[in-house]
C-alpha cells in the first residue's frame, strides 16, 4: 500500500477457528488494537476456517470450496486481519493457486490475498503504529511461528511493538526462528517427532529464565504450553495481542481462571 | 538398496531412541546452520547468486536436450565416451561391462549419491568386483555396512568413538592395532589404509556435481582429494551421473560453485574442485586412459515439463537437511532409503513410489526453513504438498485420517451446524479443564496428550458466539 492512499479502516477480521474455539481473547484483544489504531472492525459471519487442514493433507477440492466460502464472506473490506500468521498466509500465499484454473475465481482470490495482513505486521507496517499502551511486568521471550517469519516476514513488528510496553523486558532465545513442531495435523500424526521438536523448543525457551513466552500463532502456543506444563517448567504462555492490547491478566494459556 | 521408507514410523522410534545418534545430531544442527549463516553473510550479493543460481539451472532444465547433447559431443571429441543409461539396471550393466572390459578385480569410488541409487556396490559386488569407497565418510559407513545418513556427510551420524571402534575392528588385520582418539589420528590411519588401494585399483568411478557442456567437461567438488586420486590413478575413469547436473558454461559452473560450498559447509570454496576433460593426452603426465560418462536419467526426464521440475535444480548441497527440524530429530536413516530430508522427501516418492514412500512428504510441518536456505530455491513445501495431494486422490491417505477430514469438511462448509459443534465442544471442554486449565488426557487426542497437556478453553463461549451477544 503505497503512502499516499489513505489508511485502510474498515478491516474484517479473520478469527481463525482456533482462537474461536480455545481462546476468544485473542481475538478481543485484536479487536481492541485495530480500534485503538482508528480502524472499524466488522467479523463477518460466514467464516469458519481457512483451510490448511485439508490444503496441507491432499484434498485441494475441499481447500477450495472453503475458500470459496472465505472469499464470499471477506469481500468489501480495506484490509482483512489475521491474527495467526498460519492463517494469514494461506489467505495471502496459498490462495490465489487454488483456482489457477478459474480466472474469475482467481482474480477474486488475489485481490483477497493482497488485503489479507497478519495482526502485528498490519499495525506496524500498514498503519504505522509505533507504540502502544500497555502494562506488562516481567521477562518475555518470543518464538517466531514459521509462516508468520518465511512467509509474511513477520519478524521485528511484534518485537518492536512489545519494547513499547511498559514493565517488560525482552529476552531472546538461542533458536527463536526454528520451529515448535506443531504443524497442523502433523503433530498428531507424527507425535514421537513432534514431541522431540517441542522439547527442544521448550528446553530454549526455559534456558532464558523469563516469566512468559509469546508469540502471533495459537497452535504454536498450545503446543508450547502443553509441554511446558508437562514438563512442569512454570513459564506462562501468552499470545502477543492480549499483551500488546494490554489484556495480560487473564488466565495464560492452560491455566485455570481462578489462579492468576 | 532395499527401502525402508514404509517402516518410517518404526525408524522414527529407534532413531529416537538412539543415544549416539541424537548426540552426533545435536552437533550438526548447530554446526552446519550457523556456519552457512555467517558465510551468507560475509557475501553481499549471496540473495543475488541464489537467483542468478536458480535461474540458470532453470534454463538447463527447459533445454536439457540440447547441452545434453552438446555435453556428448564435445566428450566425444576429447576421445572420451558417452552413455545413455534410461534405468538403474542398464547402468549397472554398462558400468560392469565397462570393468570387465579391463579385467577390473578393485575399484577405486569417489562419493556418489547416484551409485546409492542404482545400488552399484552390491551389484559389482555380486560379480566379484570389489568398490572401495574413499571418501571417508563412505569407507567408515563401507565398512559397517551401512547406507548413508545425510548426501554430504554420509557418516553424520556416528560418533568419534563409534568411529574408533569400526577402524579398530577393520584395520587391526593391516597391522593398526591400537584404538585411537584423536579425530586427526583416525584421519591419519584411514588415508595409509586407502592409499594402498588408490594404487591397486583397475578403475576410478566418480560421481560428479556439475556437467559442463560447452567444455565436455566433469566437475566434482570435495574436500579430502580422494576423488582427484581415483581419476588420475586408474587406468579408467568412469564417471556417473544423472542427466539433471549438466550446465551450459564454465561460467555458469562459477555462480553454482558459490552457492554450493557456502550452503553446504559454509567454506567458500570447497578444498578441491576438479574438472575432469576426456582421457589422458599425448604429452600429459597422468591421468587415465580411458574416460567413460553415464548418463542416468532413471525418470528424471519424465518430470520435465511438470510441477516436479524444480526438484531437478538440486544441486546436493545437504542445506535442506542441516536446517530441518524433522531431520534434526530423526537423521537421514529414518527416511529409508538414499535421499533424505527436505530433497529426499519429494525426490524419493518418485523415484521409488508414493505408495512406498508416502510417510515422507507427509512428516513436516511445512516450516519452511528448507526453501528459505535452498540455494537454487526450490519451493520444497510445495512439492511436498504435490505428493500429499497424490496420495490423497489415489486413496492412500491413511484411513483414520480422511474420515477426520471428511467430517471436519462437512462441518466446515455449514457455518450454522459448524458453530453449534464448536459452541458445545467449547462448553464442555471449558467445563471439564476448568480447575486444572488443561488435560493431562483426552479422548481422541492420544497422540497430542502422550507427551503434552492440552489446554482447556477459555470458559464463556466460542469468539463468535461472544460476538454476537456484544454487538
Amino acid at each position: 500500500m503505497s503512502k499516499s492512499s489513505p489508511l485502510p479502516r474498515r478491516v474484517a477480521l479473520f478469527v481463525t477457528c482456533l482462537v474461536d474455539l480455545f481462546r476468544p481473547s485473542i481475538g478481543f484483544a485484536a479487536v481492541k488494537l485495530l480500534e485503538d489504531a482508528g480502524c472499524k472492525v466488522d467479523v463477518p459471519a460466514g467464516q469458519v476456517c481457512c483451510g490448511q487442514p485439508a490444503y496441507n493433507s491432499g484434498d485441494r477440492a475441499t481447500a477450495r470450496a472453503i475458500a470459496c466460502q472465505v472469499l464470499d464472506a471477506f469481500e468489501d473490506y480495506d484490509a482483512i486481519v489475521v491474527p495467526s500468521g498460519s492463517c494469514g498466509g494461506m489467505l495471502s500465499h496459498h490462495y490465489p493457486g487454488l483456482f489457477d484454473d478459474a480466472p474469475a475465481l482467481k482474480a477474486r482470490a488475489d485481490r483477497l490475498a493482497s488485503q489479507t495482513f497478519e495482526l502485528t505486521s498490519f499495525l506496524v507496517d500498514v498503519l504505522g503504529l509505533s507504540r502502544v499502551t500497555a502494562r506488562y511486568p516481567g521477562a518475555v521471550t518470543y518464538h517466531d511461528s514459521c509462516s508468520g517469519l518465511r512467509e509474511l516476514g513477520v519478524k521485528d513488528q511484534p518485537r518492536q511493538l512489545l519494547q513499547t510496553v511498559d514493565g517488560l523486558t525482552l529476552r531472546e532465545m538461542k533458536t527463536p526462528e526454528v520451529c515448535c513442531g506443531f504443524g497442523g495435523t502433523f503433530c498428531v500424526k507424527y507425535p514421537k517427532i513432534s514431541n522431540a521438536m517441542v522439547g527442544e523448543k521448550t528446553a530454549d525457551i526455559a534456558a532464558t529464565g523469563v516469566d512468559t513466552l509469546l508469540a502471533g500463532d495459537l497452535g504454536c502456543l498450545m503446543n508450547i504450553a502443553g509441554k511446558l506444563q508437562r514438563g512442569g517448567v512454570r513459564v506462562r504462555v501468552r499470545h502477543v495481542a492480549e499483551v500488546l492490547a494490554d489484556m495480560g491478566d487473564d488466565a495464560a494459556i492452560g491455566e485455570p481462571e481462578d489462579r492468576r | 538398496m532395499q527401502s525402508t521408507a514404509h517402516d518410517f514410523k518404526e525408524n522414527i522410534g529407534a532413531a529416537l531412541a538412539d543415544p549416539n545418534l541424537q548426540d552426533s545430531l545435536a552437533k550438526l544442527k548447530t554446526g552446519f546452520s550457523e556456519r552457512r549463516r555467517q558465510a551468507a553473510e560475509r557475501l553481499p550479493e549471496f540473495e543475488a547468486l541464489r537467483d542468478r543460481a536458480r535461474d540458470i539451472k532453470n534454463h538447463a532444465l527447459a533445454n536439457l536436450d540440447f547441452y545434453l547433447e552438446e555435453f556428448e559431443r564435445k566428450v566425444t571429441s576429447l576421445g572420451g565416451h558417452v552413455h545413455w543409461a534410461p534405468t538403474a539396471d542398464d547402468a549397472r550393466r554398462i558400468i560392469a561391462e565397462l570393468c570387465r572390459s579391463v579385467g577390473a578385480r578393485t575399484i577405486a569410488k569417489s562419493k556418489s549419491m547416484i551409485a546409492e541409487e542404482i545400488g552399484l556396490n552390491e551389484h559389482l559386488e555380486s560379480l566379484g568386483i570389489a568398490p572401495i569407497e574413499t571418501d571417508l565418510g563412505e569407507y567408515i559407513i563401507q565398512l559397517r555396512h551401512e547406507p548413508p545418513s545425510h548426501i554430504i556427510a554420509p557418516a553424520v551420524h556416528l560418533t568419534k568413538d563409534q568411529v574408533a571402534d569400526t577402524f579398530l575392528e577393520h584395520h587391526g588385520k593391516l597391522g593398526f592395532t591400537r584404538r585411537l582418539t584423536e579425530r586427526n589420528d583416525l584421519v591419519a590411519e584411514a588415508r595409509q589404509v586407502l592409499r594402498q588401494k588408490f594404487l591397486d585399483a583397475d578403475v576410478g568411478l566418480t560421481g560428479a556435481n556439475f556437467l559442463v557442456a560447452e567444455t565436455g567437461s566433469s566437475m566434482l567438488v570435495t574436500n579430502e582429494g580422494n576423488a582427484d586420486l581415483s581419476n588420475t590413478l586408474p587406468p579408467m575413469h568412469i564417471v556417473l551421473a544423472s542427466i539433471e547436473k549438466v550446465i551450459p558454461t564454465l561460467e555458469d559452473a562459477a555462480v553454482l560453485l558459490r552457492v554450493l560450498a557456502r550452503s553446504a559447509t559454509g567454506q567458500e570454496s570447497s578444498a578441491y574442485t576438479t574438472l575432469n576433460t576426456g582421457p589422458r593426452r599425448p604429452g600429459d603426465l597422468d591421468g587415465p586412459d580411458q574416460y567413460h560418462v553415464v548418463l542416468l536419467d532413471n525418470g528424471r526426464s519424465s518430470v520435465l515439463g511438470t510441477e516436479l521440475q524444480d526438484m531437478l535444480r538440486c544441486i546436493r548441497c545437504g542445506a535442506c537437511m542441516n536446517h530441518c527440524p524433522v531431520y534434526g530429530a530423526i537423521g537421514g536413516h529414518a527416511y529409508g532409503w538414499v535421499y533424505p530430508g527436505p530433497i529426499g522427501a519429494v525426490l524419493t516418492p518418485h523415484l521409488i513410489g508414493v505408495a512406498e514412500a508416502g510417510d515422507l512428504p507427509n512428516a513436516s510441518t511445512f516450516c519452511g526453513r528448507c526453501e528459505s536456505v535452498c540455494p537454487v530455491r526450490i519451493p520444497l513445501p510445495r512439492l511436498m504438498r504435490h505428493w500429499r495431494e497424490r496420495e490423497f486422490e489415489q486413496h492412500l491417505t491413511p484411513k483414520a485420517v480422511r474420515q477426520g477430514l471428511a467430517l471436519w469438511a462437512f462441518l466446515a462448509r455449514r457455518p450454522r451446524l459448524y458453530r453449534a459443534v464448536t459452541g458445545l465442544a467449547n462448553r464442555t471442554l471449558a467445563l471439564f479443564g476448568r480447575i486444572d486449565g488443561r488435560y493431562r488426557s483426552l479422548p481422541l487426542a492420544g497422540g497430542w496428550t502422550r507427551y503434552r497437556d492440552f489446554p482447556a478453553p477459555q470458559p464463556g463461549g466460542t469468539f463468535h458466539a461472544r460476538w454476537r451477544r456484544r454487538r
